[in-house]
């Protein structure tokens, strides 16, 4: 038996995947995924660490409430990638603490 | 429709799930001119959330019950857009609120960095704006792979992604059931789906689920999903610990006595490599709190909007529907929402409506009784778990500031440990924090309260907005 799979299951024909770029590689994502989506179906479940304990975080509520899968998108920081698009070759780069070390003096 | 910023509308509708899509249509088949706000890009809110069209799903029902109801809101809501009596917005992020001679002005932001600023003016406001998940944690629940039950819906539903390969579905409510037979019918395994009550509470009230048919036909077709994957519900146990250093690899299960307290001597190693968690939904009130409206505590101890028979807030002007009164799925927000429209637009709704509307509120009081969380969960804390995800305070840090520094209720704990001062703004912790604050032996952890009924959260902003647009003033002032 094939397995099961969610695009299986919705009979989804998305077009050909076009790439973004996550911490200077190449991964694929479908018309309309949301950066973290693109992430979660390259096994990526990580894209920050804390500001205080240095612990790695990804996607926890999926919804835009929790803030917990921010990352720096484009050079823009903090960025909720649950509800960015993921538009071809947008870079994503693992996020330390707040992000804004640039502005350290 | 005009979208000058000087419009003047009957009507805006917050949030295009199923209370806001039905409420928005309701009000427009009366007459109504209304724009419908939402945070995302389509209609359907959490429930109905669905893969973004360049997916090209063919099937996106078999991710859904009830499928149907939302095309038949959404073609209704096409039509009254072509003939320009209502017109959906999405991308817009609702912060505040504002009171007026007229009504009421609406302060939204969209686009990336929330950069533009969009008021829009109304005589009257419906709010429907849901809900987000109740959190309650434990050892390891920052781990990556630990995510919420809703979460891992939401993902599936719109990206058609899963976050492991063996999903653990663990907490409290009816989500849990729907979550886990949606992951396995996407191809998960889910190794258990770990429940906290014991569904007992549902038999002791038969004639309150005998009056909803078709919330039994709903969960007898997750059971039968399950059933199918040979996923057995562990009734009356708890995820006490998550694994692993970078990402999770296991869980230790314990059974829970009825006030939640985990049994030693029963705890159980499973391996996964994802958990999803979550101990049901907390209505999402903050824009309707910040202008006074009078709340009242539910059977789960969730503090929802209190609401005349029309879906009338104690606000002139304001009315809420579905998940804001008090959570109660889909059916309920859909009833709810054209009950207000009714009311709003003067127009005596059908009777049928309200004793449908008055069954599904029934159960829904009995599903929050049911699932309400029970003191003992603190039990499975340990003095340095993470209790504030975003400013990583540890539990020893709250009871320190309970214990050592006298603080009494939630507020003060925040300012002692900082403990919901984050980017969530306590949406995560705030039921854990709130229970903490109450500390040992005080009157609320003896009600049997395992969470703690503080009060209605305020929060000023609904959601975040860059200093610099408040600095510009009103957009077309």
């Amino acid at each position: 038996m094939r397995r099961r799979t969610p695009a299986g299951l919705v009979g989804a024909e998305p077009g050909p995947a076009h790439h973004i770029v996550f911490d200077g590689r190449a991964v694929p994502a479908l018309s309309g995924q949301s950066i973290a989506a693109a992430l979660w179906a390259d096994g990526v479940l990580a894209w920050r660490t804390t500001r205080f304990g240095g612990r790695p975080r990804g996607v926890f509520c999926g919804i835009g409430a929790c803030f917990d899968c921010l990352a720096t998108v484009d050079g823009r920081a903090n960025q909720r990638t649950c509800l960015v698009p993921a538009e071809p070759g947008t870079v994503v780069t693992t996020q330390e603490g707040h992000g804004r070390a640039d502005l350290a003096v | 429709m005009p979208t000058s910023p000087y419009e003047f509308l009957d009507l805006v509708v917050i949030g295009a799930g199923p209370g806001g899509l039905a409420g928005a249509v309701t009000a427009a088949d009366l007459g109504k001119r209304c724009v419908l706000l939402d945070g995302g890009h389509s209609t359907g809110g959490q429930y109905y959330r669905h893969p973004a069209p360049g997916l090209g799903a063919a099937r996106p029902d078999r991710l859904h019950h009830g499928w149907s109801v939302y095309t038949g809101l959404a073609e209704r809501l096409a039509e009254h857009e072509r003939a320009g009596r209502v017109e959906f917005r999405g991308g817009h992020h609702v912060w505040a609120l504002e009171r007026t001679d007229e009504g009421f002005t609406v302060h939204a932001t969209r686009g990336p960095d929330a950069g533009d600023r969009v008021a829009v003016r109304a005589r009257a406001v419906l709010l429907a704006t849901g809900a987000y998940e109740r959190q309650l944690p434990f050892p390891g629940w920052t781990l990556p792979g630990v995510v919420t039950a809703g979460g891992a819906q939401a993902m599936l539903k719109s990206g058609l992604v899963l976050p492991g390969q063996r999903i653990v579905v663990a907490g409290s409510g009816p989500l849990l059931l729907a979550a886990a037979s949606s992951l396995v019918t996407a191809g998960a395994r889910v190794p258990a789906v770990v429940e906290a009550t014991g569904y007992l509470a549902y038999a002791r009230r038969p004639h309150v689920v005998a009056a909803v048919p078709a919330k039994l036909v709903e969960g007898a077709g997750h059971g039968t999903a399950l059933l199918r994957h040979r996923v057995r519900p562990r009734l009356r146990s708890a995820v006490v610990e998550a694994h692993g250093t970078d990402r999770v690899t296991g869980v230790t299960v314990a059974r829970l006595d009825a006030d939640w307290r985990p049994k030693p001597g029963t705890e159980r190693r499973i391996d996964c490599d994802a958990i999803a968690v979550g101990h049901g939904l907390l209505p999402q009130i903050d824009l309707a709190t910040e202008l006074g409206a009078d709340t009242l505590a539910g059977p789960d101890g969730a503090v929802a909007l209190a609401v005349d028979a029309g879906m009338r807030t104690s606000v002139p002007g304001l009315w809420s529907a579905g998940e804001t009164n008090g959570v109660g799925g889909a059916d309920l927000a859909i009833a709810e929402g054209e009950l207000a429209a009714h009311d709003l637009a003067g127009a005596e709704p059908k009777r049928s409506l309200r004793r449908r509307r008055a069954r599904l509120r029934a159960f829904a009081d009995l599903m929050a009784a049911a699932h309400r969380p029970g003191p003992g969960w603190t039990g499975w804390l340990r003095p340095d778990t993470d209790v504030c995800r975003c400013e990583e305070v540890p539990v020893a840090k709250v009871r320190e500031a309970v214990e050592e520094l006298g603080a009494g209720d939630p507020r003060t704990v925040k300012l002692l440990t900082r403990a919901g001062m984050g980017w969530c703004q306590g949406r995560m912790c705030g039921p854990a924090v709130a229970c903490l604050s109450a500390g040992s032996g005080s009157a609320a952890s003896e009600s049997g309260a395992g969470v703690g009924a503080a009060g209605p959260d305020r929060r000023p902003f609904g959601c975040p907005v860059p200093l610099s647009q408040l600095a510009a003033g009103e957009p077309d002032a």
